[in-house]
């Protein structure tokens, strides 16, 4: 390397260049701020006023939720002698009610325990690789039952504990469970009944279906409470909380059942007729060939529809009832607590948005996981 | 063995069952199953009305509209058109309908700014703005919209000051936990020359930019239609006001001795509704705008390029209108949707429909039938109209293939 020391451009023998980093302006830190940041005028311009708005929005909050905020106390009053943030002394005092409702202490039990047998009736439907997957299957069906046994009790030496006492997050999961459970099947047949060639079928199912999609959750609700007892035989009366529940599942198995519309026209064509020319019947095909591809490419858009139903599970308090936003809003007439709406409902809004985050992050995962192509 | 089996297959052939027969064949069995369901259907119906008239003699109701006439005798703190407490049923149920039609448009209207906007900068490459809009959008469509608008509503009622110290913004604008104070508008007589010249500058644009559409695919020749269509669409009702001696003024809200007068007042709960329904709709219309743009292929931009079009004009006769394809089916729905949850209203005491017909009109009259009935039949009515318009728009903007 002799050459080096008297020219000033440095050389190097061929296969002897050392590897040096990429210049700053094209990798780096730097150049990632400049482009990404700084890249043009209006790039500058967004740059500058999103971090105006957060200097201004974030600290304010952070003080109020965490720094400025009182964990302990016994009344509104002892949490603003100790800061001038938010009063989580309110929630954390409350948190039986927020979660139980009006169930009684002693019965809770039972509540916990659906809870946990919720998960392992859910395991096999959303985990391939479940040992025994097809008994479990059968606990899975027979879930709905064991849970109204729990939670209702009267039989099996269980107390009898009145719907009406059902309330916070237990009512909202549920109303957005059974809705979701028991429209699957409802939904199956009307998807399968919009697309039949017989035309009274698939106008019935169409009717259905545009009524359904075309009316608000809340006045199906308001027919649960004043309508509902009207078509049954007179002398016969039946629970809020079951004509609630069967509004609630109409409601779902019309978003349901477009859902799975979709996955049914998604099935290429040659799949029915591939399924005809082996002879198999209608029923046969649709149970051995079409729906179990349909349903699985359908499984996001079901999650979607479950995430949508349970935040729409908080309209119950417009008849009455007290899920876990009712319970937070009746709370605050409390005189010891007053005025702390803000944070009853920043808490709900907090709850909600982690559950339906991770699901939704699921029903990406499935879409990734299930998007094999055609 | 063969023969028995063939000869009891010959027997059953030879006497049949004339229903299994029927049953055998595709076409009356498909007649047969849809005679089944009606029958079942009618079966049901009778089964159901039959209890409703039961159960309305049993309590002594009857079944009629008539209550409508009657006189509402019932106050409503938003209205449209004139009403008092001894208008009609009828007149309050309008009242609702143009309530909930007041705060679906202004929703529709905000919620698609808001979306597109929110979209758009998702989309950026500004890392900073493209990231803080995720959370926004992740948490907005997140939380129930219940909660956004008690959320929103408890804000305005518990930290806006009361009217007497409203916090005002150019003297012209009161914030305050009553409602918010914005100027009104006052025609005066000569207004009307402005409107007319509105309405020739919109025709005048349409038919210029028609003719500027012929001149390009005959010529090739490009006019600047956007900006001339603009140019004359505000610049003629502009010029035609300030001739005509500028015939508007705007009274502003002034404080009076308890409260604000004069000027347009909104109700918190209007606006509560209002801002907590686009908000929410907003999200999930920034989401469909996203895709519906990254839908269209890379190679859509470059193919564009490669006949010489320039940008802004590949986004305009290239990308958009392929974009709109994908986005307006989605955003037709959301449209619907928010419709439908300006039912929720009745949460904060905005007198939409339900709050009107559906609550105090259903409680005064005891007449849960009919008043549920109305309800549905208007939201069924509210949402094929807009389904019917946007599945309109949808067919005139849709792929045309040879």
């Amino acid at each position: 390397m002799a050459s080096t020391s008297t020219s000033a451009v440095q050389t190097y023998a061929p296969g002897e260049h050392p590897d040096w980093p990429a210049p700053s302006s094209v990798k780096g830190p730097v150049h990632w701020i400049k482009t990404n940041l700084f890249g043009s005028v209006t790039n500058t311009l967004l740059t500058l006023l999103t971090v105006y708005l957060l200097y201004k929005i974030i600290p304010a909050m952070v003080d109020w939720m965490f720094i400025d905020a009182a964990y302990t106390g016994a009344s509104r009053k002892d949490c603003e002698a100790q800061a001038g943030g938010a009063c989580w002394a309110f929630i954390g005092t409350r948190l039986q009610l927020f979660i139980y409702g009006f169930y009684p202490e002693a019965e809770r039990w039972r509540v916990n325990l659906t809870a946990v047998l919720l998960f392992v009736a859910l395991a096999p439907v959303l985990y391939d690789n479940v040992p025994h997957r097809g008994k479990a299957l059968i606990f899975t069906v027979l879930y709905p039952l064991i849970a109204g046994v729990l939670l209702v009790g009267g039989v099996f030496g269980l107390e009898y504990v009145a719907t009406d006492q059902f309330g916070g997050l237990m009512l909202n999961v549920i109303i957005g469970v059974t809705g979701i459970a028991f429209s699957l099947p409802i939904g199956i047949c009307l998807a399968l009944g919009r697309q039949s060639h017989l035309p009274v079928l698939r106008i019935v199912c169409v009717a259905f279906i545009e009524f359904i999609r075309g009316v608000p959750l809340i006045t199906l609700l308001f027919v649960a409470a004043v309508m509902l007892s009207y078509f049954v035989p007179p002398g016969t009366n039946f629970d809020l909380l079951i004509r609630m529940l069967i509004m609630v599942t109409l409601f779902a198995s019309g978003y349901m059942a477009e859902v799975i519309r979709g996955g049914l026209q998604a099935i290429p064509k040659g799949q029915y007729e591939a399924a005809d020319s082996m002879g198999l019947k209608y029923w046969q095909s649709m149970r051995l060939v079409v729906l179990p591809q349909a349903l699985k490419i359908s499984i996001p858009g079901i999650v979607n529809t479950f995430i949508a139903l349970y935040k729409d599970t908080t309209l119950v308090i417009v008849i009455g009832r007290l899920d876990i936003l009712g319970i937070g809003r009746s709370s605050l007439a409390d005189s010891k607590w007053q005025g702390l709406s803000t944070e009853v409902y920043v808490f709900v809004a907090i709850f909600f948005f982690i559950s339906c985050f991770l699901m939704s992050r699921y029903s990406l995962y499935l879409e990734k996981k299930l998007h094999t192509g055609h | 063995m063969t023969t028995t089996v063939d000869q009891r297959s010959v027997t059953a052939q030879d006497k049949p069952n004339v229903l299994l027969k029927l049953w055998r064949n595709k076409e009356t069995r498909s007649v047969i199953i849809q005679i089944v369901t009606m029958a079942l259907l009618f079966a049901f119906f009778a089964y159901i009305i039959n209890n409703a008239v039961l159960n309305l003699q049993a309590l002594g109701k009857t079944f009629s509209f008539d209550f409508l006439k009657e006189p509402a005798s019932y106050d409503i703190n938003q209205t449209l058109i004139e009403y008092t407490s001894r208008s009609s049923h009828a007149r309050a149920m309008l009242v609702g309908i143009l309530n909930t039609a007041l705060v679906a448009v202004c929703g529709v209207i905000l919620a698609t700014v808001l979306g597109f906007v929110l979209g758009v900068i998702r989309l950026s490459n500004n890392w900073l703005a493209s990231r803080i809009v995720y959370v926004f959008i992740e948490f907005t469509r997140n939380v129930p919209v219940l909660l956004h608008i008690l959320l929103i509503h408890g804000i305005m009622v518990h930290f806006l000051p009361l009217p007497k110290q409203a916090i005002s913004i150019g003297d012209a604008l009161f914030l305050s936990n009553r409602g918010v104070y914005a100027p009104r508008p006052e025609f005066l007589d000569g207004f009307g020359f402005t409107v007319a010249a509105f309405v020739i500058a919109v025709i005048g644009a349409m038919v210029f930019r028609r003719w500027a559409k012929k001149v390009q695919e005959d010529t090739g020749k490009i006019y600047p239609v956007f900006l001339i269509c603009t140019g004359v669409i505000v610049g003629l009702p502009l010029l035609v006001f300030l001739i005509s001696g500028s015939p508007l003024v705007w009274e502003l809200p002034k404080m009076g001795r308890f409260n604000l007068q004069g000027g347009v007042m909104m109700l918190p709960e209007f606006l509560a509704l209002w801002l907590a329904l686009s908000l929410y709709t907003s999200a999930f219309i920034a989401e469909i705008v996203r895709s519906g743009i990254m839908a269209i292929n890379k190679g859509q931009w470059e193919a564009a390029g490669a006949l010489g079009i320039r940008r802004n004009r590949v986004l305009q006769l290239v990308i958009i209108p392929q974009a709109l394809r994908v986005i307006i089916p989605p955003l037709a729905s959301q449209y619907l949707n928010l419709t439908k949850n300006s039912s929720l209203a009745i949460a904060i005491g905005y007198m939409d429909i339900v709050a009107t017909i559906g609550g105090i009109t259903l409680m005064q009259t005891g007449k849960e039938m009919e008043t549920m009935i109305i309800v549905l039949l208007i939201y069924l009515s509210f949402s094929l109209v807009i389904s019917a318009f946007m599945n309109w728009y949808n067919k005139r903007i849709a792929l045309v293939e040879r």
